[in-house]
Formats: structure tokens, C-alpha cells, sequence
């Protein structure tokens, strides 16, 4: 258009282009960008209202409630080992289970499941990862507490436990371990299959001895996020490990215990109570600073170890 | 000379054996069979807890019928229902998709068509996927100190306390946004760049390629994160029990505007408050409610498969 109002030749003013135009581009980079810096903030609003809280708690309790007998806010007693140990004892449980089931599953998937078979077993992987974590909590309160952990340890274990909760959320994290583990083992080149076929070797052996030691830093990075993911599960700790009002320092998964997860929840349901001038309520963000920074560190690590996979093929 | 004979009778030897051996040896078959009972102890469990579901819930559903979904919380476990739960999780999925979504895609636009390979575009990619990472209940945290706590007079004036909707759909879309993010840059990623090449070509801005190439052939990745992302949002707890969903009430009446500033529930918080009540009346009801958001969460996943089927192109 510009061209013919200059009779065809190419000019300065042609070459600027249509300054609404331009004006609009620019416009338009400025609103990206805005959104682009939304999750910054998004940081630094979890970091600055984390830590303000934490502060705020720390200001208010004396250091020695937080290395006492226990966890009851209400008392005033702050234990963190109790809180981190049972965090610990359900999210190992939570391994135990998912490592295996997930990693075979992954293995299958991977190696060892046709076409036609990976079409019909993907979706149910998919379909257990998308069960909300509350209905994973009412499933544990219901079957596995009762007819797995009571029937198999004894009925004298009370039917709210660490162990149930543990179980449970192994099973919510599995698929996400079969996930990324499969990713890892699906990125693993042919060529080192087919060169140890070449020599010989059976499935297994290039299964175990080839492809596994080719992904495995995917396959740590797989484990890594199900343990960061099992130290955030909330849902089914609190409704099944038992800490409801609090608990004292316990190390035996088949009693009830608390988690930090539980007991930021446990916090917040009652905070009408425990609101107030006393430490109890800014406590719940102390333990959220905490359990922020441990996923953190994790998930971190477990994006260095999917970039060495990446650089690797 | 000697040598090499001993070397090719050798290999004769085991090319032979490699040949005529048994194909299958029971240590192979047990070890697929050993990796297939890892699958099959998923599918058991999804199966146990659907039966377990069913089982508990289809009674109540065939005694109380459709007065479930006529009737709000109550503590009277033969008058509560569902009805609030299942309108306040569609208002959160409305927030997911006014809020979530737009700016989810504007930011992976960012990201993807305009940023060029800086020290700040790494780190914000870095920030996203480390937000993705981020526990729930942590996002609650967020939002009771953010939308609850310092934003009160806006997110909820009176005796609500800022414990409204308003604060419970701003704190979910927060929590869905780096799944948003992250699926947009990978369908737009999938866009090839010759598309990108051929409208620069006939001189058009760089908006204008993103938008009449780019994000019409992007649309069904970003589509199917989205539906997702709606998803995810359905099923999860945490956050809206700390920005104070536990009560179960829901002013319904005036539609998502009158309700913004006033108390919320959705499905997911409703069967919490259910499972820890002591009546078994209750447990049903939780049952019932867990049923309805399978189902739900069930339909939202397989449009989003069916999408991705519909529209996925290969390049």
C-alpha cells in the first residue's frame, strides 16, 4: 500500500513500516513480559510471606520449645524433630513403595509392554495420577488402614498410623516415579539396545545391565521428585496419620504421629481457635518455610540431574 | 595359525548354542512377569478403591437421589448434600480459566517468541519449574498470608475474614499457572519455526505471526494444558482448607459476582470435612461426593485426551 503511494520504489519511510503498527508490537511485548514476571513475583511473594511469618514466630517463642517432647502448638511446645520425623517415616514408607512399583512399571512400559499393550497400560498410570490426594486419604482411612496395616500388623495398631499414610502415599506418587522414569528410559538411543542384542544379550540383561545404567540419572531425578512429592503430600497424612491436635516425639510408624504437612493443616482448620498474640498460629508459616526450602533443594537436584541426561544424548 | 582355529571353533561353538538354545529361560519370564506385577499392583488399586467407592455410595445415591445435589451442607447427615461443593469447585475451575489461563499463556509467549537466551530469561524459566515443584499447601500458605490476611478489605470484608472465594480462586490459579506455562511453551515449541519464517517473510510483526500462525497451530496443546491444568484444580485440597474452605458454606444465590466476597466450598474440601466426621451417615456422603469427583475429574482428563487426539498434528 505504502509502496504504491511512492509509485513502486522502496524508501526510507517504507522500510520504517507503519508506526500504529510498530507502536501495537511494542505494546504487546510489554504485556508478554508483564505476564513472564508474574511468576517471579509469585516467588517472591511464597519467600517474603514464608519468611515474614517465620520471623514473626520466631520473635514470639522461646528456641528451647523447639527441641522438646513433642508437638502440641497449643502448649506451646514447637518440637521439630517430632514433626520432621514423621514426615520422614511416611515419606521412606512412601519409597519403599514407589521406588519399586514405579521403577518395574517404568521398566515395563519402557522395555518390555508392546505397542498395543503401552496404549491400554499408559492410561492407567494416568488415570492413578490424576486421584486426588483426599481421595487417596479416604482410601487409606478406609482399606488400607483396616484391611492391610491392622490385619497384617495386628488390631492392637490403632486405625489412624503413619504407616497407612506412608502406603498410601506411595501409591499417589508412583505414577509420578513410572512417569519420569519411563521418560528417562524412552530417551535412552536404540543403538545401545541394539548393540547389546548384537552381542548376545537378552532382554533382561540389556534391560538391567544397558538401558538402566544409561537413565539413571533420569531415574534418580524420578526418585527425587517422588520424595519431594511425598514430603508436600497433605491430604492423606492428615487424614489418616492421626496427629490431628498434636504428638509427641514418635519414631514407631505404626502408631500415629504428625508431619509438617499435617500439622500446617491442623493449624489453619482450628485457627479460629489458636489465633491470637501466642506463637501457634505463625508457627504454621515457620514449618511452611521449612518444608518449602527442603522441596526446593530437592527439586533442584532433581533438575540437575535430568539436564545430565539431556547433555548426554 | 593354531590360535585363530581355536578362536573360530569357539565361535562356531557359541554362535551354535546362541541357535539352537531355548528361547525362553524361566529367569526371563520371571523378571517380565516380576516388572508386569508392578503395573498390575496399580491397576489393582485404582480397581480396590473404585470398588470401594462404588460400593459405599451407589446405595446412598439410590436412597437419597437427586436431593443430594438439591441440598447444601448441614449437620444433619440426612439433610446435607452436595449441592454448594459441586458449585463452588465449577467457580474455581471459572477462576482457573478467567485468570489462570490468560496469563499462563501470555507468560509462555513471552517466554518462547520473544525472549532472546539471557541470564533473566533462564532464571525466570528456572523460577517456573521450581513453582511447579512447590508443594500445594505452600500455595495455601501463600494465600492465607497474601489474599486472606493483607488483601481482607478486598478479598473479604466482614465476617468472612477474607476467607471467601475470591481468596480461594486467586490462591488455585496461582497453583495451576506453571502447569499452564509449561504445557504453552510446549506447544508452542511443537510450532515449527518455517511457520514463524514464512510470516516474517511477508512482513509481519512479530504479534502478528504469534497471532494468525502461531497460536492457531499451537491452540490444542495449549487447549488440552489448559483442561488439565482445570483438572488438577478440581482435585485439590490443601490449599483451600488453609485459605479456610473447611465450614462448607456457600452463598449460591446471585451467581460467581454476589459470591466472591462471601464464605466457599468445593467438592474436595467437603469430603474432607465428611471423612473426619465421626458418623458413619457421613462417610457415605463422602463417599457419594468422591464418586461425583471422579467422575468429574474423569470427563475434564478425557477431554483433554480426546482434544489432543482430535487436533495433534505431527510436523
Amino acid at each position: 500500500m505504502a509502496q504504491a503511494a511512492t509509485g513502486g520504489h522502496i524508501t526510507a519511510e517504507v522500510l520504517r513500516g507503519n508506526p500504529a503498527r510498530l507502536r501495537r508490537e511494542r505494546r504487546m511485548r510489554r504485556v508478554f513480559f508483564a505476564a513472564a514476571l508474574g511468576s517471579v513475583v509469585i516467588s517472591v511473594a511464597i519467600v517474603a510471606s514464608l519468611a515474614g511469618g517465620a520471623a514473626d514466630f520466631l520473635s514470639r517463642v522461646q528456641l528451647s520449645t523447639l527441641w522438646s517432647e513433642g508437638w502440641f502448638p497449643r502448649r506451646n511446645l514447637f518440637d521439630v524433630k517430632t514433626i520432621v520425623a514423621g514426615t520422614l517415616i511416611v515419606t521412606g514408607i512412601a519409597m519403599v513403595v514407589a521406588a519399586p512399583l514405579g521403577l518395574g512399571a517404568a521398566l515395563y512400559l519402557s522395555e518390555y509392554a508392546s505397542r498395543r499393550a503401552r496404549r491400554f497400560l499408559k492410561p492407567i498410570i494416568e488415570t492413578l495420577a490424576s486421584v486426588p490426594s483426599v481421595v487417596m486419604g479416604f482410601f487409606a482411612l478406609r482399606v488400607i488402614s483396616p484391611d492391610l496395616v491392622q490385619r497384617l500388623f495386628g488390631s492392637d495398631v490403632p486405625l489412624f498410623n503413619l504407616m497407612a499414610g506412608g502406603l498410601a502415599v506411595g501409591l499417589l506418587v508412583t505414577p509420578l516415579v513410572a512417569s519420569v522414569a519411563e521418560d528417562a528410559m524412552h530417551a535412552v538411543p536404540h543403538a545401545l539396545r541394539e548393540a547389546s542384542f548384537g552381542l548376545g544379550a537378552r532382554r533382561r540383561a540389556t534391560s538391567v545391565r544397558v538401558v538402566f545404567p544409561a537413565a539413571v540419572s533420569g531415574i534418580t531425578a524420578s526418585l527425587i521428585l517422588g520424595v519431594s512429592r511425598a514430603i508436600g503430600e497433605t491430604m492423606i497424612v492428615a487424614i489418616v496419620a492421626g496427629g490431628t491436635g498434636g504428638s509427641l516425639f514418635n519414631l514407631d510408624p505404626l502408631q500415629g504421629g504428625q508431619t509438617m504437612t499435617a500439622a500446617i493443616t491442623a493449624l489453619a482448620t482450628g485457627s479460629d481457635q489458636v489465633r491470637g498474640s501466642g506463637p501457634a498460629y505463625p508457627s504454621l508459616f515457620f514449618v511452611g518455610l521449612l518444608l518449602f526450602l527442603i522441596t526446593l533443594a530437592l527439586n533442584l537436584a532433581s533438575e540437575r540431574f535430568v539436564r545430565r541426561v539431556r547433555r548426554r544424548y | 595359525m593354531r590360535v585363530r582355529d581355536a578362536a573360530v571353533r569357539a565361535t562356531r561353538e557359541e554362535v551354535r548354542r546362541a541357535i539352537s538354545g531355548r528361547r525362553r529361560s524361566p529367569s526371563e519370564t520371571a523378571f517380565s512377569l516380576l516388572l508386569f506385577l508392578a503395573l498390575a499392583v496399580a491397576l489393582t488399586v485404582l480397581i480396590a478403591l473404585l470398588l470401594n467407592v462404588a460400593r459405599t455410595a451407589l446405595p446412598v445415591l439410590g436412597d437419597r437421589g437427586l436431593t443430594l445435589f438439591q441440598n447444601g451442607y448441614s449437620s444433619l447427615p440426612a439433610k446435607a448434600g452436595l449441592k454448594q461443593g459441586l458449585i463452588g469447585s465449577l467457580y474455581l475451575m471459572v477462576f482457573v480459566l478467567v485468570l489462570a489461563v490468560p496469563l499462563g499463556v501470555g507468560s509462555a509467549i513471552y517466554m518462547e517468541e520473544y525472549a532472546r537466551d539471557t541470564k533473566l530469561t533462564r532464571f525466570i524459566n528456572a523460577n517456573i519449574r521450581n513453582l511447579a515443584g512447590v508443594p500445594a499447601i505452600v500455595y495455601g500458605i501463600l494465600g492465607l498470608a497474601l489474599f486472606v490476611e493483607l488483601l481482607k478489605p478486598l478479598t473479604g470484608p466482614g465476617p468472612v475474614e477474607g476467607k471467601s472465594l475470591l481468596a480461594g480462586g486467586l490462591t488455585i490459579s496461582l497453583m495451576v499457572l506453571p502447569i499452564v506455562i509449561i504445557t504453552t511453551q510446549e506447544a508452542l515449541r511443537a510450532v515449527p519455526r518455517s511457520i514463524r519464517e514464512a510470516g516474517f517473510g511477508v512482513g509481519a510483526t512479530r504479534w502478528e505471526v504469534i497471532r494468525s500462525h502461531v497460536l492457531p497451530n499451537a491452540a490444542p496443546g495449549i487447549l488440552t494444558g489448559s483442561v488439565l491444568a482445570m483438572a488438577r484444580a478440581l482435585g485439590e485440597t490443601a490449599p483451600l482448607i488453609m485459605v479456610g474452605a473447611a465450614t462448607g458454606f456457600l452463598a449460591t444465590r446471585g451467581g460467581v459476582l454476589a459470591s466472591l466476597q462471601q464464605a466457599f466450598t468445593a467438592l474436595p474440601t467437603l469430603i474432607f470435612t465428611y471423612v473426619r466426621k465421626p458418623q458413619p451417615e457421613f462417610q457415605d456422603l463422602a463417599a457419594v461426593a468422591i464418586l461425583v469427583l471422579m467422575t468429574l475429574i474423569f470427563l475434564v482428563n478425557l477431554t483433554a485426551i480426546m482434544l489432543r487426539n482430535r487436533y495433534e498434528r505431527r510436523w
